[in-house]
């Protein structure tokens, strides 16, 4: 029987510069996220399964885990500024999109341009992020990431009651049991001024926060 | 044993006065907490990254500032990615000259273009031989036995 019991989130970077790709890619394993880097818009499409009719089936609920969707990817953060499709078309598209608008959709840019922020927070995006991003950005993310991992929980809820109704499942504590297993503090201490000296150092132990206190 | 101190000390002050200088930001510790056992030469494979895209860029923006009809749209946009990269590793100085230059894009002004890019160049060229600086302390001081965390 299939749970939807994901060991990791699979987050989806978008971004055309190499740099920041790299940048964005290490920063999000090092938060022992899965990820998948693509460089436009329209490869972030392609790659989420999107075709250019994207017809709604009417059988299939809106927040079904196996919709249109040919690879589960539980964020999307892409860059704003992009040739072609802009982060912000990537995001209208998504949020258009039947089988895609539950992802949630971060954006990041290195201008701040307040119509801009609002414009995409208004479109739907979850966060705006500045660039560079920084370690402490991507605490954000996990939030999102769970909320719609309890949608999905809930209508495989539904779907697997219409198909065995005698088991009795239990996914989102399974889930919220995964993640306590994986409560990590930020240590923010790490970034010394100038004026104390530098440490640079390989082999610090990073450690994170979870600040998920209850899942409903 | 002695000399591990001595290359840490070297490495540490040398990196604190890139710091005080103004040619490196708090961008480039970020870049250095990314590195860990498993991935080692993180910092200098971004860097060398940076190193690749910012000569092409200047060489593109030579050409195009060479050009009889200046495209300076397409200036603007080459110098935003040049500012997106050396903020991306924390290059500070090469980060502001690209403020102005894109500044001088928007009036289309020319003369301010071309001493900008002269700026960058320069500008570029310093951080380039601190930080490979940089790198070839560290080498040394691994290849004693140091390594770059402090005691």
């Amino acid at each position: 029987m299939g749970m939807a019991c994901e060991s990791q989130f699979h987050v989806l970077a978008v971004d055309d510069s190499l740099i920041d790709r790299k940048l964005i890619e290490r920063l999000l394993k090092t938060s022992s996220y899965q990820v998948t880097t693509v460089d436009s818009g329209s490869k972030a499409l392609e790659f989420l399964g999107l075709r250019d009719n994207d017809q709604t089936d009417p059988n299939t609920p809106s927040v079904s885990p196996h919709s249109n969707q040919e690879v589960d990817v539980n964020l999307v953060i892409t860059d704003y500024c992009m040739p072609g499709m802009t982060g912000y078309d990537l995001l209208k598209k998504i949020k258009e999109s039947s089988s895609l608008r539950n992802i949630p959709v971060v954006i990041m840019s290195s201008e701040n341009v307040p119509s801009r922020i609002s414009k995409c927070l208004e479109e739907g995006a979850e966060e705006f992020f500045l660039k560079p991003v920084k370690p402490d950005d991507l605490n954000k993310l996990r939030p999102h990431m769970m909320k719609t991992q309890k949608l999905r929980d809930q209508a495989q809820k539904r779907d697997e009651k219409i198909e065995t109704p005698e088991i009795q499942l239990a996914p989102q504590s399974l889930v919220e049991q995964q993640h306590q297993q994986s409560v990590q503090i930020v240590n923010t201490n790490k970034r010394k001024t100038v004026e104390e000296g530098l440490s640079l150092e390989t082999d610090r132990t990073r450690t994170r926060y979870n600040g998920i206190a209850t899942m409903v | 044993m002695e000399s591990v101190v001595r290359l840490q000390r070297q490495l540490v002050d040398y990196t604190a006065s890139l710091f005080q200088e103004g040619y490196l930001d708090e961008q480039f510790i970020q870049l250095r907490q990314l590195q860990d056992e498993s991935n080692p030469q993180f910092a200098v494979e971004v860097v060398s990254l940076f190193f690749e895209e910012a000569e092409r860029l200047l060489d593109e923006l030579a050409k195009g500032l060479s050009q009889e009809n200046t495209d300076f749209k397409r200036l603007d946009a080459q110098v935003h990615q040049l500012k997106g990269s050396s903020s991306s590793i924390g290059a500070q100085r090469v980060g502001r000259i690209c403020i102005a230059f894109r500044n001088y894009c928007e009036m289309q002004n020319v003369e301010g273009c071309l001493n900008s890019l002269q700026q960058v160049r320069q500008e570029y060229s310093s951080v380039k031989s601190k930080l490979e600086t940089l790198f070839k302390m560290e080498r040394q001081l691994s290849a004693a036995g140091g390594s770059v965390s402090s005691p």
